[in-house]
């Protein structure tokens, strides 16, 4: 693979991590073993994305975090031309894709859509996540991204 | 509603004040000081002695605190303050909704409603965010360059776009609109800096679908309006602008993080736009002039819609520059140009506009104006709108 594929947008963006009262800790826990996660409520079996401390169907607070396929369709879709951050001075255009998950009661995901940043992008497209391994030591996370389905 | 819990009518807008509008970064006053020139500007145009003001209602995160406020006006009491939750130019006519309920209550006699943006002293809302770590929701998008408002709503737009096959012409209506009444607007910004369709077609793409003049602008500046009951209203100096309805509103989970409210493709008008018509006694066929909050334009595209102005699947048609043009249209859209051409004071220069046309007094004044509209802060939670009317008994 690229160096392109290994790290779609380059270094210097800031960083993922749970919320500051620990909320969404789990994800990017299983994101770093290459799993996709997506929270679900063990009363109802409602899944809900992004995580809150309740169900939001029936208030229960037993939630857990249920592994899927990592199989999507492209619900939405931008391409970026303008960086409005230093570090994406030199990685415009970029695609952004939102992907929702069929086996996750269609919750939806952002992440950006690998391959020619050129590419026509075609909501309905079916996709699936790569997992994109980035920085290093105490500061090593992983992004969950997203190719079409040849 | 009984007419009992309808503020229909029973409050004004009396009086308005604009600073200077600028480019970011070319004020030479800081924020502060331009709240405090609206305000006194506000109080002028009202009749009133700036210290007679004793409420304040504001939202956006306004930096500039009532107290600070009254202390450097040296006013004796302040019986009412308050803040519209959410980021965004969500709470503009929420803040004036809340004015409405202050003086209604009996809490203030006259409350100001100011916003105060001063781009270039603080940061610019164009950029992303510059920490090292993104946490919570952000940590679902800022990783993966999904950083600005624009990169937020053009996901919704182009999804909106999909399942009804709106076109870039009806973006490029509404810039187009906004632009052309700015050129007669020497307030705006963008006076003399006319738009054409080729200008707009040629312009470099921020985010697709939006060109560089489907953005608002970024500025400074600030503006106050003055809010009082219609008892006091009807004896002061200004023709009131009659309050037949103001609100605020969210639709069901619309704030789901990570982009997952249920509903996606909208403005967030839909639960909020029924109300408001009831509150007034009014429906869209009555709207004779709509300032409509463009942070972007295709979030009016979706505000229109909602409001009940087109069906979804006809705004192609229904968007047009001949449409949106003062002063025969079908719909006169933004008459002072608005956040793209005038200045982005947030929207609180949309109800200026507005308190105008009530007034007869726009430079793109749309004749015998009577109901006077406008929807604040598209896609953001929670939005707000506002009804105006020259006319109070405008329900009969």
């Amino acid at each position: 693979m690229s160096a392109e594929a290994r790290s779609y947008l380059p270094e210097g963006l800031p960083r993922p991590g749970p919320a500051v009262d620990g909320l969404g800790a789990e994800f990017w826990e299983a994101a770093k073993r290459h799993e996709l996660v997506v929270q679900q409520c063990r009363a109802c079996d409602v899944f809900q994305w992004g995580p809150e401390w309740i169900c939001y169907q029936c208030h229960s607070d037993d939630l857990t975090y249920t592994q899927v396929s990592g199989r999507g369709i492209i619900y939405s879709w931008e391409r970026v031309w303008h960086p409005v951050h230093p570090a994406l001075q030199e990685a415009t255009p970029y695609i952004v894709v939102l992907v929702e998950l069929p086996d996750a009661g269609n919750v939806r995901m952002a992440g950006n859509l690998l391959g020619d940043r050129t590419q026509d992008v075609v909501i309905g497209a079916e996709v699936e996540v790569v997992f994109e391994d980035k920085g290093e030591g105490d500061e090593a996370y992983t992004l969950v991204q997203w190719r079409v389905v040849e | 509603m009984s007419e009992d819990a309808t503020m229909r009518g029973k409050a004004a807008i009396v009086g308005i004040g604009e600073t200077t509008y600028y480019k970011r970064g070319q004020s030479p006053d800081p924020e502060f000081k331009l709240v405090l020139d609206a305000i006194q500007l506000a109080a002028e145009d009202a009749g009133i002695d700036v210290r007679e003001i004793d409420g304040f209602a504001a939202y956006a995160n306004d930096r500039n605190d009532p107290s600070r406020l009254m202390t450097a006006f040296g006013s004796k009491d302040m019986t009412f303050n308050n803040m519209v939750w959410g980021g965004g130019g969500g709470g503009g006519s929420a803040a004036v909704a809340n004015a409405v309920a202050a003086v209604l209550a009996g809490y203030s006699k006259y409350v100001v409603v100011y916003r105060g943006l001063a781009q270039g002293q603080f940061g610019r809302f164009g950029q992303g965010p510059q920490t090292p770590i993104a946490p919570g929701p952000a940590a679902f998008t800022a990783p993966y360059g999904l950083l600005s408002p624009a990169q937020s709503f053009a996901m919704r737009i182009r999804r909106f776009m999909h399942d009804h096959g709106a076109e870039q012409s009806a973006l490029r209506a509404i810039s187009m609109a906004t632009y052309r009444h700015a050129q007669s607007n020497p307030r705006a910004v963008m006076y003399g800096r006319e738009l054409t369709e080729e200008m707009y077609d040629n312009s470099r793409m921020i985010v697709e679908p939006f060109h560089l003049f489907d953005c608002c602008q970024e500025n400074d500046g600030a503006a106050a309006l003055i809010v009082t009951t219609a008892e006091r209203a009807r004896d002061m100096k200004q023709k009131p602008a009659w309050v037949m309805s103001a609100a605020q509103g969210s639709d069901y989970r619309q704030a789901a993080t990570a982009h997952n409210s249920p509903d996606y493709a909208t403005s967030n008008f839909k639960t909020l736009a029924p109300r408001l018509y009831a509150m007034a006694g009014v429906g869209p066929e009555d709207v004779d002039v709509l300032q409509s909050y463009e942070n972007f334009t295709g979030g009016v595209l979706m505000s229109i819609v909602e409001h009940g102005f087109c069906e979804p699947d006809e705004v192609n048609d229904f968007f047009t520059l001949e449409n949106f043009s003062a002063p025969d249209g079908k719909l006169p859209l933004n008459t002072s140009g608005g956040n793209l051409a005038e200045c982005y004071m947030h929207g609180l220069e949309l109800v200026h506009e507005a308190v105008r046309q009530v007034r007869g007094e726009s430079t793109c004044q749309v004749p015998d104006a009577n109901v006077s509209m406008v929807t604040s802060g598209p896609m953001v939670q929670p939005v707000s709108d506002l009804i105006l009317a020259a006319d109070r008994g405008v329900d009969g």
